[in-house]
């Protein structure tokens, strides 16, 4: 197919569905929590409405944003979503290598056994979870046999990190499996046949070359951890709540959406910040193709 | 021979699943070759080089570089380098970076680096070029960064894959040139690993004609071409007409034999008598001749094919019993041409001494 000037009827035809899908149900909706977010609930009578809003009265919910303690809990989300992808990136990075460099025959296997769990529901997982960790769980039960225990595994910060690079590991097995399976052995023969030993041909030689999979790791399972709501809400419990858990409550518990449309807009552009950084690291790394 | 700088001794290498690459290979490279190993794909050379370089385990035998058996040595620390087909220029580092980085990752000093690097980069004339990135060079250029980046490391052997192959022609003659000069510069034993003839027969001093995973024969270049040793090497170096013989008796160093569609006549050659025997004949050593020639051996055929080269043609004559014999004729006037049409009935003749007998 050449271009959409050359044949415009299969352009329209194809590309008008989505197009008005997207417009309906993501760009319009998207609109409207824009416009909400420098919204304020009305009051009516000397009461707030629990429906009925004055649109547009200002700055009002992005300042109440920046009060030291949602600032407190943005910052914990970063540290937790960056600490779960660094986990991520070094449990991943050994996954992927292996199953390049494993038989052909077996690498369909192997990829179908991380994508896996993916096709689980995700409450089913995360209690699936639980009833390993919780105090009574299967870990604490073996670790009983050797004398260790009981531990208090859950509802804390490890347990939200390890939730997180469990649910969200195969975004970056993915592309790593991606690039490592493109990347030509020959440089680390080369790099080997130079007089490089194994450790130096990898840090030298293959994790530069596989740069572009590292990154489009980190993004993807980054920008999720950021916003994940479920895993921080049912293994963290009230110890460890993520912006995304404020946010859900903005909306539902604390029916205040017009401050819940303040936060969502603040971590969105917190992900495009993430994407920007990454768009600048593809323009500085010219010669490995990203 | 005691010079040698790799001995190969018994080497062999089975995959598992049954493969044996290379089997029972034994050679000795002499220090200051230009060695060839030349073969068809999946001759074992590729499998042989790996093994030189430290990429691949024998599976029995012992490869001896510079004196020390190889057996425990992985390849980082072999005094062998490589110039990969691909060239495998690292895409992430300069043309400078890419030729210190084998001296970097030794430990050398930055100084001595600097040093040696720019000396390797005026070897090969790439200094202009020391700030580029590979994917602002030319294959050519390309090539020329992965050798001084082996070169640089002062190896006692260099290994090149197939060093011509992805040039274009006009580049393939400079570097031909190029890696001759160099190879007699610095002194280091070259070592090309090829499929093809002429990459191998215009630089080696020596050639390993390898097929099935063994050694068929190690001569120079003239002496493969002119005195095969089997119907392999004879086909697969140049172009040969192979005509099956049949060896009635012996007489002395000569053996009186039957040519398929030629006729009787007395060869050189320690044949077996009642054996079946190829000769081969190299297409330029053949005469195309329009009245009876009065050579020993003569035959008559119609030409079926003449094929314009400009400095030559080749003609291919379709004579009894099915023979078809090349001929490469000279065009060695300007208004004579081959001298032959299609369908046109001649004679094709040949000096005897120009017959090679063939047991194998």
């Amino acid at each position: 197919m050449e271009n959409w000037k050359q044949n415009p009827r299969v352009f329209w035809t194809l590309g008008i569905p989505p197009s008005v899908w997207l417009l309906a149900f993501f760009i319009i909706p998207l609109g409207f929590l824009f416009v909400m977010s420098f919204s304020d609930k009305a009051i009516v009578d000397g009461q707030v409405s629990i429906t009925g809003y004055d649109y547009l009265t200002g700055f009002t919910n992005y300042i109440r944003a920046f009060d030291p303690l949602y600032l407190g809990i943005m910052w914990k989300s970063v540290w937790i979503s960056a600490l779960a992808t660094a986990l991520c990136l070094l449990t991943a990075y050994p996954i992927a290598f292996g199953i390049c460099f494993a038989k052909d025959k077996w690498k369909p296997l192997l990829l179908l056994l991380v994508v896996l769990p993916f096709w689980i529901n995700l409450l089913i997982r995360t209690y699936a979870l639980i009833a390993v960790f919780r105090t009574q769980g299967y870990l604490n039960k073996i670790l009983g046999w050797v004398g260790l225990g009981p531990y208090e595994m859950l509802y804390n910060n490890f347990a939200v990190v390890f939730g997180l690079v469990y649910v969200y590991m195969p975004f970056m097995v993915l592309p790593l499996y991606a690039t490592i399976e493109r990347l030509d052995k020959s440089y680390l023969e080369a790099s080997l046949d130079l007089g490089g030993s194994q450790f130096q041909t990898f840090m030298r030689v293959t994790v530069p070359l596989t740069m572009p999979g590292i990154v489009s790791g980190v993004i993807l399972v980054f920008i999720p951890c950021l916003g994940s709501f479920l895993t921080p809400d049912l293994l963290g419990g009230a110890n460890a709540l993520m912006i995304g858990n404020v946010i859900e409550r903005q909306f539902k518990a604390a029916n205040d959406w017009p401050f819940g449309a303040a936060l969502s807009f603040l971590l969105m552009y917190a992900t495009f910040g993430a994407l920007a950084l990454r768009y600048l690291f593809s323009l500085r790394s010219k010669g490995v193709d990203v | 021979m005691s010079d040698a700088i790799v001995s190969i001794r018994n080497v062999t290498k089975a995959f598992p699943g049954g493969v044996t690459a290379v089997d029972n290979v034994s050679l000795d490279i002499a220090q200051n070759e230009f060695f060839a190993l030349l073969g068809p794909s999946g001759c074992g050379k590729t499998t042989l080089r790996r093994m030189i370089s430290g990429l691949e385990t024998p599976t029995s035998g012992q490869i001896v570089i510079g004196g020390e058996d190889m057996a425990f040595t992985p390849p980082n620390k072999r005094p062998t380098n490589m110039v990969f087909q691909s060239y495998a220029v690292f895409p992430h580092m300069t043309v400078e970076q890419n030729v210190g980085y084998g001296l970097k990752v030794t430990g050398v000093a930055t100084d001595e680096i600097r040093r040696r690097v720019g000396e390797a980069l005026d070897m090969v004339k790439l200094t202009a070029l020391a700030a580029r990135k590979p994917d602002q060079m030319s294959g050519g250029q390309r090539q020329r960064v992965a050798l001084a980046r082996a070169l640089v490391k002062r190896p006692k052997v260099l290994l090149l894959d197939e060093p011509l192959s992805a040039l274009d022609a006009k580049l393939r003659d400079d570097m031909r040139m190029e890696l001759t000069r160099l190879q007699e510069t610095v002194g280091i034993t070259f070592i090309i690993v090829t499929h093809d003839q002429d990459e191998a027969l215009s630089m080696a001093s020596r050639i390993a004609v390898m097929d099935k995973g063994a050694v068929q024969q190690v001569a120079t270049p003239a002496e493969l071409y002119e005195h095969p040793r089997s119907r392999f090497v004879a086909d697969f170096i140049g172009k040969v007409n192979l005509i099956d013989a049949r060896v009635h008796r012996q007489i002395g160093r000569k053996i009186d034999c039957e040519l398929k569609g030629v006729g009787r006549m007395e060869l050189a050659s320690d044949g077996l008598v009642g054996g079946q025997v190829a000769v081969a004949v190299r297409p330029e050593k053949l005469k195309i001749a329009i009245a009876e020639p009065a050579s020993a051996i003569r035959v008559q055929g119609r030409v079926r094919d003449v094929a314009y080269y400009g400095d030559t043609s080749h003609v291919v004559i379709e004579a009894a019993d099915g023979l078809d014999l090349s001929v490469n004729v000279q065009n060695d006037t300007r208004l004579g041409g081959s001298g032959v049409e299609r369908g046109q009935t001649v004679w094709v003749h040949w000096a005897p001494e120009d017959s090679i007998v063939l047991t194998e």
